[in-house]
């Protein structure tokens, strides 16, 4: 019966935790705020840059979290050859894109830290395939190498700023600007190619990564390319198989993430609602010696595809007259409850949407069926 | 059914790219007769036209109201939507530039004023001058600005030049060539490739044969 008037979000919530729980990850309880600093030393790393900020009793700048990933890795014990497996449930506070102001947002997220092997990747992409397939049997999962792409670009000799303007065109699938920033930056013909059979390379991995190995063999980017596809193979006959897609518009941030990085997609909801990846620089950035992969859900965006859970705000709405006794009430209420909701009040409410009315007279209970 | 939505700009632009589209096999024959509907549907072929206004084509694709769209450069400039930018229609062509009165000396000195509808655009185009501005965020008639002393400059999107011309100003500088350009969602992009990578080869053949 609870589980009955549970929000559609938060019935997805326990179901990733229990998808979590089952491959043995941990909940990592952490505190609401974290020193500014942390956040500051790592502005890149946050899908915004503006903080919420307060000065704590004792004169520190302290911030309200805007990413739990970081608070995680400062935490974690610097022990090369152990591996966390930890999730979180936590609110995060950032500004939104389009509204333009803060808003708390609730992020489910699971991190693997220490000495990652491939298997530990995997794992993790595949609990981010199956998280996306707890909410809709339609979704993908973008994969993608982030060292394939850096491999190639960096052996270009570029500016940063001509590297940036590359790697968003390929973000954006823009063919024909690549095409005319690698003519205008002096890139060489074989690579300009190169980049742009990537923008144009997308799909199952059996259709892919053949047409990929062509293209990447004798390449500075090979090695990368075999990570790929020791990843993708090893989802080989799972039921991840069918969701994974290889696809290179996938980017994260070079300064944090070296290896594997991925996106998932539901149908119906337009952005990316779940965004991880293998991130060992920014474990380098925070003096640890091991590595480590994660990702979050959005799950802000699933609001608005789960808009449309029921169309009435109540089951029963009871109505009694003010001589009437609490026992009366109190009766009806237990009796109705066992069937639907029940919303007991003196007066009709205003734009309230339910199923059944009933009014209670004197004891005796009035029902009118009707959907107002 | 699930349709293809696509978003076309209202106005000449739209209508062009409408053309292309036809020529491409995604004809709609009610979009053709004059009506004051907005949206369109050829249940044949499973598309669904809409114009809206060209500066919101690219928030329809964005918030995935229209799987794809038809937009200039220059919106996509200003707004920075999140979407994939799938083709150049080389149609619409036209020059974001920055224009000031005739004789008009710029005195580096100064902070210079710029009155603009493209804000973001003339931020980024005078950072990386290193040149300190002062927008003046207009909506229209951007070109009395310098006349009326409002502004030292405008940044605004030349065609033709005539306008300028008729009013003694002159263009000093091109920030960007802009023409329209078919943008997708990133999730319709996903759930609908086949057709949207259709639609992308045959406008790319449309527009060669242009």
């Amino acid at each position: 019966m609870m589980e009955t008037y549970l929000k559609n979000e938060e019935k997805v919530v326990f179901s990733l935790r229990s998808i979590y729980e089952q491959f043995g990850y941990r909940k990592y309880k952490m505190n609401q705020f974290e020193e500014y600093e942390l956040y500051v030393r790592n502005k890149d790393f946050l899908l915004s840059d503006a903080v919420i900020t307060f000065t704590d009793t004792n004169g520190k700048l302290m911030a309200m979290k805007p990413d739990v990933t970081l608070s995680i890795i400062k935490n974690s014990e610097n022990k090369p050859n152990s591996i966390q497996k930890l999730y979180y449930n936590e609110n995060v506070y950032r500004v939104s894109r389009h509204s333009d102001s803060f808003k708390e947002i609730m992020q489910v997220g699971l991190e693997c830290i220490g000495d990652i092997d491939s298997y530990c990747i995997y794992e993790v992409v595949m609990l981010a395939a199956k998280s996306l397939r707890a909410v809709s049997e339609n979704a993908i999962l973008d994969i993608s190498h982030m060292g394939i792409l850096s491999d190639i670009i960096d052996a270009l000799s570029l500016s940063g700023a001509q590297c940036k303007q590359i790697l968003k065109c390929i973000e954006e699938k823009n063919l024909h600007e690549l095409t005319n920033l690698c003519e205008a930056f002096g890139v060489e013909a074989q690579s300009s190619l190169l980049l742009q059979d990537l923008i144009k390379l997308y799909g199952k991995a059996a259709t892919v990564l053949p047409q990929l190995e062509k293209i990447l063999k004798n390449t500075c980017a090979w090695e990368s390319f075999l990570e790929l596809k020791e990843i993708v193979e090893l989802a080989a006959g799972s039921d991840i198989e069918d969701s994974l897609r290889i696809d290179f518009s996938v980017i994260n941030d070079l300064k944090y993430y070296n290896g594997i990085i991925f996106r998932g997609f539901i149908e119906g909801i337009p952005a990316a609602v779940l965004s991880g990846g293998q991130y060992d620089k920014l474990m380098r950035k925070m003096k640890r010696e091991f590595g480590a992969v994660g990702f979050a859900v959005y799950l802000d965006l699933f609001e608005q595809f789960f808009k449309t859970e029921a169309p009435y705000d109540t089951d029963y709405l009871l109505l009694y007259e003010k001589s009437e006794s609490p026992q009366n009430i109190r009766k009806a209420v237990e009796a109705l409850s066992k069937k639907g909701s029940v919303l007991a009040l003196r007066k009709m409410p205003e734009q309230l949407k339910y199923k059944t009315l009933v009014t209670l007279k004197n004891g005796e209970v009035i029902t009118t069926d009707e959907l107002s | 059914m699930n349709y293809l939505n696509i978003a076309l700009p209202k106005g000449r632009l739209g209508e062009k790219a409408y053309g292309m589209l036809k020529q491409a096999g995604y004809a709609c024959p009610a979009i053709e007769q004059d009506s004051r509907k907005l949206i369109f549907e050829n249940e044949a072929l499973g598309v669904r036209y809409f114009w809206a206004k060209p500066s919101d084509v690219a928030t329809y694709v964005e918030r995935g109201a229209a799987d794809i769209g038809v937009t200039g450069k220059d919106i996509l400039l200003e707004y920075t939507p999140d979407v994939y930018e799938l083709l150049d229609l080389n149609i619409g062509k036209c020059r974001m530039c920055v224009a000031a009165k005739a004789d008009f000396r710029d005195d580096k000195t100064r902070t210079l004023t710029v009155a603009t509808k493209f804000s973001n655009i003339a931020k980024e185009y005078y950072s990386a001058l290193g040149r300190d501005i002062d927008i003046i965020p207009l909506h229209g008639s951007i070109e009395i600005a310098p006349v009326i002393q409002l502004s030292d400059v405008i940044v605004d999107i030349v065609e033709t030049g005539t306008t300028l011309k008729e009013n003694n100003l002159a263009v000093t500088d091109t920030v960007v060539n802009i023409s329209a350009r078919l943008i997708a969602n990133k999730s319709s992009f996903k759930f609908k490739s086949e057709e949207i990578e259709n639609i992308c080869k045959k406008l790319s053949a449309e527009e060669e044969k242009q």
